[in-house]
């Protein structure tokens, strides 16, 4: 076995779009071939077999089996190139770039793109399971009485369509009302929320006036930025909204303070370290380690966004690392809560001790270095599509900042998903 | 340079009547009524004239014979017009001498051109090969450029070659064109043979009525006779997105570069797609930024290698913001300026300064001047001065790249069309594509032929030249 280095080459993302608005006639595979297409541009990819393109979406039509395969072979990419579709909810963009980093670090391949991309606005809608064991049965039936009775079964409740769950099949709450058990049990209140949704908005448009994004987005479209970001929010009016999730005292989260619904498609570009040298592609960051966890939210009683506190003490262990010893912090802003009741459960001695395992808190961290250029309060969150809209920026923050105290810059990203699942991976500056 | 100070097509072009006629569905019926003729298909692309090439020598001269040999081409003896060579026709009429066939093209070696007696041969040999020129046929003269003259008498009839090329222009019929090359003593058949060669092609397709002259330069007989220039060459092309930009990649891909496209952010997904379909790389960049050079060339190394350099850019970037002086404020007048103008010095200069990714020596830069630069135009004050600055520029800094064998060239780009010039309501764009000599306007493909040529390491001897792509525009020199 090979021990290969992958480090993230760049990335490309399409800006995130509102749902039922500038994307609501473009697919998963539309937004994906678009992010692939930029990123294929910008690196100049057009007609390279690219060693496996891994991607998926949480909102996924059952005819997009090979939703990833389909987008390359709509894109510029060399058709013989690979692809493989995965899903993790929330997490997919980033367990997508934990497969292919894996693989080149192996020396299965020595460059991939990992993504994801979500649509709201074309989501999918099966018929009822009344419906479809009927049609089912009827297209079984060898003969025309048979066939008749199959079908004579359907009744009119039958024909309504089933959305797609958007609550957790176990415990039949929404993420938000889930998370709002969450927000009330850390005791986070609405103003430090506020807070955290204000930064996100600000960090954002500046980043997008910097430049920032110039080489990570690709606009779509007639898209050309982020829409979900609010330049000219404040606290004064992000305290104004009503509560959407919890009840009565304790209901704090607005729809200013969570994520909205989102379309858009992100991907990041990996590369062994050597062959991206060899063939004159940049370098940011190395992927330094990667760990995944999982929550007991339903019998347990544990909180369902939290299962980032899993895996972070085990990775900070293993790479012999303190809480405190990263540059850039990315945590996914679900919710403002999310990344507070996160931040909270990791400084609480009680909670590290006994639901962790360890020996005493984590702490706390320097907040000037979370999510410095926003997060999804702002950028917004559409579901696989925000693990590629973070690591490539999280890459190239820290390629910018090159070393601190002479050893690299240091990141770390944590992404919390539905199933009460989480993913988390170190990057370090090249 | 003379200056139009009215004209009657865009004067009638802009009147009330003119406009709510443009405007309404029945546009297009007028025009047909009034007996506008469909526009004559212009031969483009790599393809030499169908018919024969007839060249016309004067007192011995033999450069333009050596070139079109080192092309590989051949040429006919021209029929001439003389007294004794003409028959009586049916009325009576003398008639001249005539081709078999149609002729592709009539090219005249005029470099010995000395006395006006001379001028008799010329008019001569013209008189036959336009009565039988084929559509998209070319007249081309050659002759030395004047200033190399010492005597008086060749001195004036080189300038005096400059309105015989005009008017032919504006005779002939069909989408023929005539053109004028002025060469120097020096200028060798490898110097000239890029030039020659693009004139006779279809790529000089709405090249018309212009001159502009090829120097002295070391060119080697494989660089003049390639038709995949640009092989193993990086090309930066700014504005690259859509329109005359969009062309100019393809172009140069086409002749093997590999192409770097450069636009603003916010056309990033055309950009994508142009840049995707020719194997290239994206540089989402604001040209107006103070480091705009510096991050082309920073793309360039980063994505072709620390040895790699740029053999040439293509500022095709550009904006208007059109307004009468009387309504233009700071901002209007700025915002075109900074672009098509000092965004250019600011990038020529980082891209010079030897650095990483910077323009190599032997490579090229060619801008786009514009027929308002040179005419002016009415509402384009800020446009107009940016315009006729770049063919000030390319004069000026021509000399001074010279030691590091760089060219500069500008293209004058007249009625393209273009999404752009698709808005302009039906009967005023009609007006304005026909008021040339080949009644049509041009497409982006003939701009970025133009510039592919200019560019060309075998147009080596070709510095400091503005060619007009304007099918002999009525505005302007």
């Amino acid at each position: 076995m090979t021990d290969r280095t992958a480090v993230v080459v760049g990335g490309n993302r399409i800006p995130f779009a509102r749902s039922h608005g500038a994307y609501r006639q473009a697919s998963n595979i539309d937004m994906l071939t678009a992010a692939i297409d930029g990123l294929a541009a910008r690196f100049g990819l057009s007609g390279h077999r690219v060693g496996e393109v891994v991607g998926g979406a949480v909102l996924k039509h059952s005819r997009d089996f090979n939703l990833t395969r389909e987008a390359v072979l709509g894109s510029s990419l060399d058709p013989h190139t690979a692809a493989c579709d995965l899903q993790q909810a929330c997490a997919t963009g980033l367990e997508a770039t934990i497969y292919v980093s894996n693989k080149i670090r192996l020396g299965q391949l020595v460059d991939g793109i990992a993504g994801g991309a979500d649509s709201v606005s074309d989501t999918p809608m099966s018929v009822s399971d009344g419906l479809r064991r009927a049609l089912l049965a009827a297209n079984a039936a060898k003969t025309l009485p048979a066939r008749l009775a199959a079908i004579s079964s359907i009744r009119p409740g039958h024909l309504v369509p089933d959305p797609p769950g958007i609550t957790e099949p176990r415990t039949g709450l929404s993420m938000g009302e889930h998370q709002a058990l969450t927000t009330s049990r850390w005791g986070i209140g609405r103003t430090e929320q506020d807070e955290v949704a204000l930064a996100s908005h600000q960090n954002l448009a500046r980043a997008w006036g910097e430049g920032f994004f110039d080489d990570l987005v690709t606009p779509y479209l007639g898209v050309t930025k982020d829409q979900g970001v609010r330049v000219d929010t404040t606290l004064e009016k992000l305290g104004a909204l009503k509560p959407v999730f919890g009840r009565g005292e304790g209901a704090t989260m607005t729809a200013g303070n969570s994520t909205g619904f989102f379309d858009g498609a992100a991907v990041t570009y990996l590369a062994d370290a050597d062959y991206a040298a060899e063939h004159h592609l940049p370098a940011l960051a190395r992927i330094v380690d990667v760990e995944v966890a999982a929550g007991d939210y339903t019998l347990g009683g544990e909180d369902l966004l939290l299962a980032p506190t899993y895996a972070i003490p085990r990775l900070l262990e293993r790479n012999h690392l303190l809480w405190q010893d990263f540059d850039y912090y990315e945590i996914h802003e679900a919710f403002a809560a999310t990344v507070l009741a996160t931040l909270a459960a990791l400084n609480d001695e009680a909670y590290c001790r006994s639901t962790l395992g360890l020996s005493g808190a984590l702490g706390e961290i320097d907040r000037s270095r979370l999510n410095v250029n926003g997060s999804s309060l702002a950028a917004g969150h559409p579901f696989a599509a925000t693990g590629g809209r973070i690591v490539p920026a999280l890459a190239k923050l820290l390629h910018q900042r090159g070393t601190v105290d002479g050893r690299p810059a240091r990141g770390i990203v944590s992404i919390c998903a539905a199933g009460g699942q989480g993913a988390v991976a170190i990057l370090e500056a090249c | 340079m003379p200056k139009k100070r009215f004209d009657p097509l865009e004067a009638l072009a802009t009147t009330p009547l003119a406009k709510a006629v443009a405007s309404s569905s029945i546009g297009k019926s007028v025009a047909t009524k009034l007996g506008v003729p469909p526009s004559v298909e212009l031969r483009r692309g790599r393809n030499n004239p169908g018919g024969a090439i007839s060249l016309a020598e004067l007192n011995n001269s033999t450069l333009t014979r050596r070139t079109l040999q080192l092309l590989g081409l051949f040429t006919i003896n021209p029929v001439i017009d003389t007294p004794d060579a003409r028959t009586l026709g049916e009325a009576g009429r003398p008639v001249p001498p005539g081709y078999e066939g149609r002729l592709g093209a009539l090219v005249l070696d005029l470099t010995e051109l000395r006395a006006v007696t001379d001028l008799e041969y010329v008019r001569g040999v013209l008189r036959p090969a336009i009565r039988a020129l084929e559509r998209s046929g070319r007249i081309i003269f050659v002759a030395r450029t004047p200033e190399t003259f010492d005597e008086l008498e060749p001195r004036v009839l080189a300038q005096g070659l400059d309105g015989l090329n005009r008017t032919v222009a504006k005779e002939l019929r069909g989408g023929a064109t005539s053109n004028l090359v002025w060469v120097d003593p020096e200028t060798t058949p490898q110097a000239l043979a890029s030039t020659l060669r693009f004139l006779l092609e279809g790529r000089s397709a709405y090249v018309d009525g212009q001159s502009w002259r090829v120097g002295a330069a070391e060119v080697a007989d494989d660089v003049a006779t390639s038709v995949r220039p640009y092989a193993g060459t990086i090309v930066a092309v700014t504005g690259a997105a859509r329109g005359i930009g969009a062309a100019i990649a393809r172009t140069f891909a086409r002749d093997g570069a590999t192409v770097v496209g450069v636009d603003i952010p916010a056309s990033g997904e055309a950009l994508a797609r142009v840049v995707n379909e020719i194997h290239g790389t994206a540089l989402q960049l604001d040209i107006t930024l103070p480091d705009a050079g510096e991050r082309i060339a920073a793309h360039v190394a980063e994505r072709y290698g620390e040895d790699a350099r740029l053999y040439a850019i293509i500022h095709n970037a550009g904006i208007t913001r059109d307004r009468m002086l009387a309504n233009l404020d700071e901002k209007g007048w700025a915002a075109v300026l900074d672009v098509n103008l000092a965004a250019q010095l600011r990038m020529n200069a980082s891209l010079l300064d030897g650095r990483a990714g910077g323009l190599a020596d032997g490579g090229s830069i060619v801008g786009i001047s514009s027929t308002s630069g040179i005419a002016g135009n009415k509402g384009q004050a800020n446009y107009a001065t940016s315009k006729a600055a770049i063919a000030g520029l390319v004069r000026a800094m021509a000399p001074r790249l010279a030691d590091r064998r760089i060219t500069i060239n500008a293209v004058g780009p007249g009625f393209i069309e273009t999404e752009m010039t698709a808005a302009i309501p039906y009967l005023q764009r009609e007006i304005f594509q026909r008021s040339n000599s080949l009644a049509q306007g041009g497409k982006p493909v003939d701009v970025a032929e133009t510039i592919a040529y200019l560019a060309d390491p075998a147009s080596a001897a070709v510095t400091g030249q503005v060619v007009r792509v304007c099918g002999q525009a009525l505005v302007g020199q």
